[in-house]
């Protein structure tokens, strides 16, 4: 196949990549643009294939089979609570395809490969200009060498990230000293990828690598906490990418180049949402614990004599008479598997003429848009939900807002008490509305370890019990009524 | 050396596209636009198809692309399922 027809093959799956992103600017045009995407990427497959380089499709038959069927296995059968580990994992592979091409270019240049894991450690008196002449060949090396320790880390950062949203790994361990440690991890895998682009037949420098960074993932990741987690895939969904582009450049290869950094920037854009959305800078989430800093508040003190709590069916006299009722879920919504008994509830108010919309934090799920989904599956329409700054200005004519699920991110004290400990972190404010009903099974605190003092505001009502069943009440007294 | 800087031209003016398009993907979507952009990154399959199918270089370099070839599948057939299977549930009332 002609080399140029190859590269405009290449442009026109960039240029259907690119739209297929345009595309999900848009829930109306979301589906057709993934479609687009993924004819973009069966173009760009289509032609690599006629290439007159592979000779041998044994390997490509096996492995298309065997990642197709895990691939549709995984995609047709998890459950949409699910999604973060299931994006987790497809950063991890993205990483580990990234490794292994660049490893593939580097044996395949250095023209010879180890035959047992001993020679794998004696270095190889490599052609001098194997990878290219003068600077050309070095910045090549370099490529590779980023190019697998990115993608190492990725891979192995993945996986405990899936481990720990999976509740598989619990506690929190991490190297000795931790932020210098890791520091110095990743200075001594730089110095790796110095020592190859020095003496680039020098294959115990690209072991070395792969090893550091195989262990950077696990250190990176493993003493970050589950909270943090949808910062943390976002993260690793941006080095995914980066490793694409850098593979790109490793191969000359111009649609890996686009789609790699399309990929990487969008990862950061959500990275730097998600921090903005938990008042906490990226070095903070990665490096830090939660803030232990400011005033300790006494749960007691807050909680003591104000706390109101009513009925189910006592709530639906109050919602019989709403004109306009808000909905605030979080994550404990999806975890007590009530969006179907919510959008129930939801639907029974609209029959009485209420008018209804849905409040949803940034951090409201797992990870970024999470809650979303949640609810679009149990068949909200999405004009219903609304994002954080266009529904906050809307509480002060709100009659009832119920929160389900959610902490936090209706605690007043982020905006109200400077010494809080998460003051300045952005929340829906319910407690602007007229009435608000918070479904909850205890007065427990949330991940921030506080007292909420919405709880105990005069026009607050808690409903203690299970979320589903409380909801699915108030659906009965409401139709009822 | 040419080439070089006409790919990282590519790169940078790629990374700006990528800014401008992606801020405008609305928070609703957010989930996904990553798992959309995991498929997308699935674009290494090429990459992956020339090491699992060349001939002329040792076994190892046809094994790691056969690794290859698997994962950057998996991110491409399920990224662009499960992307599919998320879209379809978005109704408007």
């Amino acid at each position: 196949m002609n080399p140029s027809i190859v590269s405009f093959v290449y442009l026109v799956a960039g240029i259907l990549f690119i739209l297929g992103i345009k595309g999900l600017t848009k829930p109306k045009t979301a589906v057709r643009g993934n479609r687009l995407s993924a004819l973009g990427m069966l173009v760009a497959v289509v032609i690599t294939l006629l290439d007159s380089s592979i000779v041998n499709y044994n390997y490509i038959i096996a492995g298309v089979l065997v990642g197709g069927l895990i691939g549709a296995v995984m995609a047709l059968r998890i459950q949409m609570t699910s999604m973060p580990q299931m994006v987790a994992l497809l950063n991890g592979f993205g990483g580990g395809a990234s490794l292994t091409i660049a490893l593939a270019e580097y044996y395949s240049k250095l023209g010879s490969a180890p035959e047992s894991f001993a020679a794998l450690l004696n270095p190889v008196a490599a052609d001098a200009n194997a990878f290219g002449v003068g600077a050309e060949g070095t910045i090549a090396v370099v490529a590779i060498g980023l190019t697998v320790l990115i993608g190492a880390v990725t891979l192995t950062g993945s996986f405990v990230a899936f481990a720990k949203l999976q509740e598989l790994m619990k506690k929190s361990y991490g190297l000795p000293g931790g932020p210098t440690g890791n520091g110095i991890f990743l200075l001594c895998a730089l110095a790796a990828v110095v020592f190859l682009a020095l003496n680039p037949g020098n294959s115990v420098a690209m072991v070395s690598i792969v090893g550091l960074a195989l262990l950077l993932g696990l250190f990176l990741v493993m003493p970050i906490g589950g909270a943090d987690m949808p910062v943390v895939i976002a993260l690793l969904n941006s080095y995914s990418g980066i490793a694409a582009a850098l593979a790109g450049f490793i191969l000359g290869n111009t649609v890996l180049i686009v789609a790699g950094s399309l990929v990487g920037t969008s990862g950061l854009i959500l990275t730097q949402i998600m921090c903005v959305a938990m008042n906490r800078s990226l070095a903070n989430v990665l490096f830090g614990k939660m803030a232990a800093t400011g005033e300790v508040v006494d749960a007691d003190e807050i909680y003591a004599g104000k706390v109101t709590s009513a009925q189910p069916d006592e709530v639906a006299l109050m919602l019989e008479v709403a004109q306009r009722v808000v909905i605030v879920p979080g994550y404990g919504m999806a975890m007590a598997q009530a969006q179907h008994a919510v959008r129930e509830l939801a639907d029974a108010m609209e029959a009485k003429g209420v008018e209804v919309e849905y409040g949803i934090h940034p951090v409201a799920g797992r990870m970024p848009g999470h809650m979303n989904v949640l609810l679009a599956e149990a068949e909200v329409p999405y004009d219903k939900l609304m994002e954080m700054d266009r529904i906050n200005p809307t509480f002060e004519d709100t009659d009832v807002v119920i929160v389900i699920g959610a902490n936090d991110v209706t605690n007043p004290m982020a905006r109200d008490v400077e010494g809080s400990p998460i003051y300045g972190m952005p929340i829906l404010n319910v407690d602007k509305a007229k009435n608000v009903i918070v479904i909850k099974r205890s007065l427990s605190p949330g991940f921030a370890g506080l007292p909420n003092p919405l709880f105990a505001m005069d026009h607050t009502l808690m409903v203690y019990g299970d979320g589903k069943k409380a909801v699915i009440e108030m659906t009965t007294a409401l139709n009822q009524a | 050396m040419e080439i070089l800087i006409l790919l990282l031209a590519l790169f940078v003016l790629s990374l700006f596209l990528g800014v401008e398009l992606i801020t405008k993907v609305p928070p609703t979507l957010h989930t996904p636009l990553m798992s959309g952009t995991n498929a997308v990154s699935g674009i290494t399959l090429v990459g992956a198809l020339l090491a699992a199918g060349s001939g002329s270089s040792p076994v190892l370099v046809n094994i790691l692309g056969f690794i290859a070839v698997t994962l950057a599948t998996i991110n491409v057939v399920g990224g662009y399922l499960v992307t599919n299977r998320m879209l379809a549930m978005f109704k408007r009332k």
